[in-house]
């Protein structure tokens, strides 16, 4: 296991962020801590990193005791979610930085910051400074930076979330692709499921300062442990008391087993699928098709159609109204 | 961050920084306050309630704020200029703003006897017209209007870029007229950062006192200011008079970094 | 606006630097170059360089330690480091005597030195460098201190490298500002040193000895000398803000 994080407690004033809180990260992989602001998913990276200390519980880094070392002894590389570009110093000498710190000599340290430099795409730059940098340019100099001690583990805390929707995109892909590359454990904060589940070799998923669960991005989105992590890795819907993904609910004009009547409220085609808002007994739902399914049926509002759970898990919905237990009725 | 720090070095850190502020300036200041109220507020009263003691009081007061309101007119109007038009020089306006920070108070009271008194440019058509300026209450007020040239401009004109001028376009585009606009959506706006920098200058137009002694006639009981008044208390060997006048000088600062604080924080929350 | 500013500061200026040379260049040289002028000038310009360095040092300790420290009471050095600011110039000389004065309870009698002339002038600079980098040292990012803990760099190396780079045009505005107000004091130099010719004579107290004796071109002289180091030093620190911007 590269890290090891067992019983992790953290607070802040009269708010917990983390409560006891137990991973393992495995060697070489690349993990996603992922969840909504708050979840203790940020706070989990700075303690792994030595950044903040834990009130309770240890910290293990490549089978090494390392709850009680500063960051500096660490042999972590961090990547900041602003970057925290060295402001006075050009992207040669940021990237150069922690070779300098430990007194490379300048050969060996032009021969890394180089082979860095190329690797980010940013040879041409390397005079520059961070100020005369794109958003994209200044995250892949905080990646080359982070990366030229050579680092055990590499950290990112929600590195891509200041950028433009297409930077990040391709960013995503480009990361996963030095991973393949490079084989570093990465640990990486994101509060986006799509970027999780696109990038990662394994989801802890976290909320409240508690781990969800842990798995694969398949499992997490197929096999959710609880509502919760269902509703937030993916689109959720109701089927009667059940919590169920809209895109595995059926709809046809004849009645099935177990399928419930429903009255067509909306349609909207979005591209390849199509949304359809159904009411089920005065309770909204909705389901997402595909387009050849619903260009098959009718589809006006008003029309009668029947839903049917086709496929996937389901989970029991939680009430909408909380039942009162039955002695407070006496 | 904070505990990473070896402790050594940060109290060691504290200790300098604090000793020095100890050494420099809490302990005169108490020191000047024990001697002050020594011997109870009696003396201090019956000081500061000399005829030439009111009189000092008196033209301070008249002195002090007439510099300040021509001062807010002309900070307001300059930093107005400096923020929402742009025009050539703009940028030495900018620096020159600053300059009577730069320049020693004897040499600002000189520059206004050698333009305003009997024998300077202006001196003659003066003397035909039977104004008097230097040795004279209103060169006082110049003297001190140029040292606190700068204040209220310079906590209006951040304030001003800040908060950008879409408000008064909008106010313009549902017909309001320049005066309007200015009265009624760009003045309450600066109004904290505005009375920060009133506090300021007041403060320092009642403390003038390098500049003053230049243009001043130091006629007890005409054209002395406060300051002026400790100077001339010292030179009798009026230690107790010069002693409660300086306090008395040194609370009016303390209290207008107090209430000028206020302003302080409030402008930048606006903002 | 431009009027106002013309009649109270330009055209005053201007007469100070026409009336300095209305006797000619070699009269302006020659008031400025007088035993007595020209040790005072010395003596100013030399105090007020180790002042404006002192504070510089100083200055950016008490502003670490106002940002990066806490300790009860703070909130009251806080305020009261501008009191040099607000305090007349005169009564920062009878604070300054009351207690380093003859008569002082410590013993400690610096009247007519040259020690009370560095004392005045670093009670009055004292807020100056404080005032230009605390702001800058709050607005830093701290990330940057921890993106260099993660690389390795130990506190020092950061606060050398990583923090004190980025203040250092805060501190150089500081410090010219210091300097600038220290060659000009009057007030509370002109109580503590005595004044004492060749001893403890700064320019701005040899410059009123001038007016009162009726010598308009020789204080004119030596205020112009003043204006110039001032100007020097202001469009200087333009310059630098101008460069400090850039970088950051």
């Amino acid at each position: 296991m590269s890290i090891s994080i067992r019983h992790v407690t953290k607070r802040f004033a009269q708010f917990t962020a983390l409560d006891d809180v137990s991973v393992d990260i495995p060697t070489g992989s690349l993990t996603a801590l992922l969840g909504p602001s708050g979840s203790g998913k940020s706070t989990l990276l700075r303690v792994i990193a030595g950044l903040d200390t834990a009130d309770a519980g240890t910290v293990s880094i490549e089978g090494n005791d390392a709850t009680h070392l500063p960051p500096q002894r660490r042999e972590v590389g961090f990547v900041f979610q602003h970057y925290a570009p060295f402001k006075h110093m050009t992207v040669y000498d940021n990237i150069a930085f922690g070779l300098t710190v430990r007194k490379a000599g300048k050969a060996e340290t032009k021969s890394k910051v180089n082979e860095l430099l190329e690797l980010v795409h940013l040879e041409k730059f390397q005079t520059r400074y961070p100020d005369q940098l794109s958003g994209g340019q200044r995250q892949r100099m905080a990646l080359a930076r982070a990366l030229a001690v050579e680092p055990r583990v590499l950290l990112l805390d929600e590195p891509f979330g200041a950028l433009d929707a297409q930077v990040r995109k391709e960013l995503r892909t480009w990361l996963r692709r030095l991973h393949d590359d490079m084989n570093v454990t990465t640990v990486i904060v994101t509060h986006d499921q799509e970027e999780a589940m696109e990038v990662a070799d394994e989801i802890v998923v976290l909320y409240d300062g508690r781990v969800q669960q842990v798995g694969h991005p398949n499992d997490v989105y197929e096999h959710p442990a609880n509502d919760w992590v269902m509703s937030f890795l993916g689109p959720v819907t109701h089927f009667g008391s059940l919590l169920v993904r809209p895109h595995d609910l059926d709809l046809a004009h004849e009645i099935s087993d177990g399928a419930l009547p429903a009255t067509v409220v909306r349609v909207t085609r979005l591209g390849f699928q199509t949304v359809v808002d159904l009411d089920v007994q005065g309770a909204p739902i909705y389901a997402q098709l595909a387009r050849e399914a619903t260009d098959r049926l009718t589809l006006e509002p008003g029309t009668l159609v029947y839903v049917s759970h086709a496929r996937g898990e389901v989970l029991p919905a939680a009430p909408a109204i909380p039942v009162p237990a039955a002695d407070s009725l006496l | 961050m904070r505990g990473n720090r070896r402790p050594v070095a940060r109290y060691g850190l504290r200790f300098v920084a604090l000793g020095y502020l100890l050494v420099l300036l809490a302990a005169p200041v108490a020191m000047v306050f024990y001697r002050a109220f020594q011997h109870g507020l009696g003396p201090i009263w019956s000081a500061l309630t000399t005829s030439e003691a009111r009189s000092a009081i008196e033209v301070t007061l008249i002195v002090a704020i007439s510099a300040v309101v021509l001062n807010t007119l002309f900070g307001v109007g300059t930093a107005l200029l400096l923020v929402r038009r742009r025009f050539p020089g703009r940028h030495l306006l900018d620096v020159l703003v600053d300059l009577p920070q730069a320049v020693s108070p004897i040499v600002v009271g000189l520059a206004l006897i050698l333009v305003y008194g009997k024998f300077g440019f202006f001196g003659s058509w003066i003397e035909r017209n039977g104004i008097k300026i230097i040795f004279s209450l209103p060169g006082m007020v110049l003297a001190t209007a140029f040292v606190s040239l700068p204040l209220v401009v310079r906590s209006v004109a951040p304030v001003l870029a800040e908060i950008g001028d879409e408000q008064e376009q909008a106010a313009r585009t549902l017909g309001a007229s320049s005066w309007q606009t200015f009265r009624r959506i760009t003045l309450p706006s600066i109004r904290d950062a505005l009375a920060y920098g009133v506090v300021l200058s007041l403060a320092r137009s009642l403390g003038e006192y390098g500049a003053v002694t230049v243009v001043s006639g130091h006629v007890i009981g005409k054209t002395l200011t406060l300051t002026l008044f400790i100077d001339e208390r010292l030179e009798n060997f009026d230690q107790p008079a010069a002693y409660s006048a300086a306090v008395l000088l040194a609370i009016i600062a303390m209290g207008s970094l107090l209430i000028s604080r206020r302003f302080r924080t409030r402008s930048r929350s606006v903002a | 606006m431009t009027l106002y500013l013309s009649f109270l500061v330009l055209i005053p200026l201007g007469a100070v630097v026409w009336k300095s040379q209305s006797n000619g260049w070699s009269a302006f040289w020659h008031q400025v170059t007088t035993p007595e002028a020209w040790d005072a000038l010395k003596l100013t310009l030399t105090i007020s360089v180790g002042v404006a360095l002192f504070n510089l040092v100083m200055g950016t300790i008490i502003a670490w330690v106002l940002v990066r420290d806490d300790f009860p009471g703070k909130g009251a050095v806080e305020l009261f480091i501008d009191l040099p600011f607000a305090l007349p110039t005169i009564v920062a000389g009878v604070v300054l005597l009351s207690l380093y004065g003859p008569r002082s309870p410590a013993h400690v009698d610096i009247a007519f030195t040259r020690t009370a002339i560095t004392v005045a002038l670093l009670f009055v600079t004292l807020p100056f460098v404080v005032r230009t980098v605390q702001p800058v040292l709050i607005e830093l990012d701290r990330d940057m201190e921890a993106a260099a803990a993660s690389l390795g760099a130990s506190p020092f190396l950061i606060a050398r490298r990583i923090i004190l780079p980025n203040l250092v045009p805060a501190m150089l505005t500081g410090t010219g500002l210091a300097f600038a107000r220290a060659i000009g004091e009057f007030g509370s130099v002109s109580l503590l040193s005595g004044n004492l010719p060749f001893r403890t004579e700064v320019s701005a107290v040899n410059i009123y000895n001038q007016i009162q004796s009726d010598n308009p071109v020789g204080a004119a002289a030596q205020s112009t000398i003043l204006l110039v180091i001032a100007f020097i030093v202001l469009f200087a620190l333009d310059r630098l803000k101008r460069w400090g911007v850039h970088r950051g």
